[in-house]
Parts: C-alpha cells; structure tokens; sequence
C-alpha cells in the first residue's frame, strides 16, 4: 500500500515536471532540507524501536501503557507526546507496533495531539504571543487531548 | 548479540523499512504544497470577520503541513495584519494537529478508520480549543 502511494506521489511530480521543471527542482531541494531535519529524529525512533522489542514484552507495554496501566497510561500519553521529537508522520511506525501489542486507539489519539506542544520552540512561540496565551494554549490543549483519547477509547469498541 | 537483540532490531528495520515508502511520499507531497502554495496567500483568504474566519484559519492549517515553526511565524504574520486571535489559534492549532497532506500515510500507517475520525476530530478540536482559549485570555 505504502509502495502505491509513493508511486502516485512521483506521479504527480512528473505531471507537474511536463509544465515547470524548476518547481520540481525547488520542491526537492525542500524535500531534502526536511529529510536532513529529520535524519536525527528517525535514528531515535529506530533505537526506540529496539528497545521496545528487546525490552518491553506485551504483558509490561499493558501494564505500562495499555488498558490496565489505568490512569498511568494517559500521562505517558501525554507526557510522550510532548517529549517525541520529529515530524508526526515518522512515529507512525512505532505506534503501529504499539498498536498491535495492544495499545489502545485512545492512547495514540491522545500522543499526537500532545505532538503539537513542543518545549524546544516554546520561547519562538512566547516570542510571537506571550507568555500568558502561551500557557492557557498549551494547558487547553493537553485537556483536548485527554479528552480525544476518551472519546477513542469510548468509541473503540463500536468501530473497531 | 543474543538470538533476542538479533530479533529486535531485525523486527524494528522491517517496521521502518515497509514506512519508507510512506515517509518518502509525505515529505515530497508536504514539500510540493509547500512551493505551489506562496505564504503570501494566507493574507489574502483571511476575510476579517471573527466566525469566518475561525473556521478559514482551522481549513487552513489543516490543509497545510509542515513544522509548528512555520505556524508561529505565519501566525505571528497574521495577526500583525490584523486577523483576530482567534483565527489564528484555529489555525496554529489545525496546523499541528491536522494533517490532510499526510493523511494517506496515516491510514495506511494506522488505519482508516482511525485516522479520518482522528483528524475530523481533530478540525472540530481546533476551533473549541481556539474559542476556549481566547474566551480565557479576555477573561484574565
């Protein structure tokens, strides 16, 4: 599936090669400069990954992060969301693992909401908007994300 | 190296190796909407009016992806131009947690299901987040 989608993606960029080359050119200069970003970020999602497989066996990924890790779980959401660096498209691999170990839609909803609350560019952000709309901001937002990952996880079982 | 640690990284080279493909494509799709779409235009749509707005700024930012930086900064643009913070909340919100660029991705990822019900969500989410959090800053 994965393969067809790049595919149809080249396919677009030859289309749009047949009336201007030069944007194709611009466009992969872009693509490079966000495949050099985010070099850094797919090493640690790969070691992640081992460390997951060797260490953590399905019964302790439950007791950690799945349904009987109770109230537990949603802090390691949030807080792993917010700590998880890169683009969010790179942790979907990772959280695909986790899913079929067990972890629940709910969870997952909940980490890539908090992937929008990122400490490094915390100050970039103060800068453009103070402090105060800030912390109100980023306070709202971990309680939408609790609230989407319940909202999963009330629904899970209807849809899934 | 045991049999054990032989397995984990085989498994977690696999699992990355098959999201290749997937994480290629979204990085030229978020990169060509990112040269065909000049910043420029997201002055242009805003139109002023509180409620339009909210919902343009959220249709925005769900439409484009990219770095939360580039949201500060275009919000910090924005609002320098005179669109309502509450537009812009919607959009900076939308911006980082909607993705239609990298939607296909999600679902072949994570689902289909799971992931257009997560960005509907989503987009719903950014305007409450937005209304809730100008509604507190004009309270305070």
């Amino acid at each position: 599936m994965g393969i067809y989608f790049m595919i149809f993606v080249l396919a677009v960029y030859f289309l749009i090669s047949l009336f201007n080359i030069d944007l194709i050119f611009s466009s992969l200069q872009f693509s490079f400069l966000i495949f050099k970003n985010i070099l850094p970020a797919f090493i640690l999602i790969f070691i992640l990954m081992i460390i997951i497989n060797y260490y953590i066996h399905p019964k302790q990924v439950d007791n950690l992060i799945g349904k009987s890790a109770g109230i537990k779980r949603w802090a390691f959401a949030v807080i792993g969301g917010i700590i998880s660096t890169g683009p969010i498209y790179l942790w979907y691999p990772l959280l695909k693992d986790l899913n079929k170990r067990g972890v629940s839609h709910g969870f997952i909803a909940t980490f890539l909401y908090n992937r929008a609350i990122k400490i490094p560019i915390l100050p970039l952000f103060i800068f453009y908007f103070g402090i105060e709309y800030a912390v109100v901001l980023m306070i709202v937002m971990i309680l939408a994300s609790l609230v989407q990952g319940f909202i999963f996880e009330a629904i899970e079982k209807h849809i899934y | 190296m045991n049999n054990d640690f032989k397995k984990a990284i085989k498994s977690s080279v696999k699992s990355l190796y098959n999201s290749l493909p997937v994480i290629v494509g979204v990085v030229l799709l978020i990169s060509i909407v990112n040269v065909l779409i000049p910043k420029s235009f997201y002055l242009k749509i805003f139109n002023k009016s509180n409620l339009l707005d909210l919902f343009i700024g959220s249709s925005l930012g769900s439409i484009f992806a990219g770095n939360p930086i580039t949201s500060y900064m275009l919000g910090g643009e924005l609002l320098k131009e005179g669109i309502g913070l509450l537009a812009v909340t919607s959009f900076i919100v939308a911006w980082v947690t909607v993705g239609l660029v990298q939607l296909p991705a999600e679902i072949i990822m994570l689902g289909k299901k799971f992931a257009i019900l997560r960005n509907v969500i989503s987009f719903i989410f950014s305007i409450l987040v937005a209304t809730v959090t100008v509604s507190i800053i004009n309270n305070l």
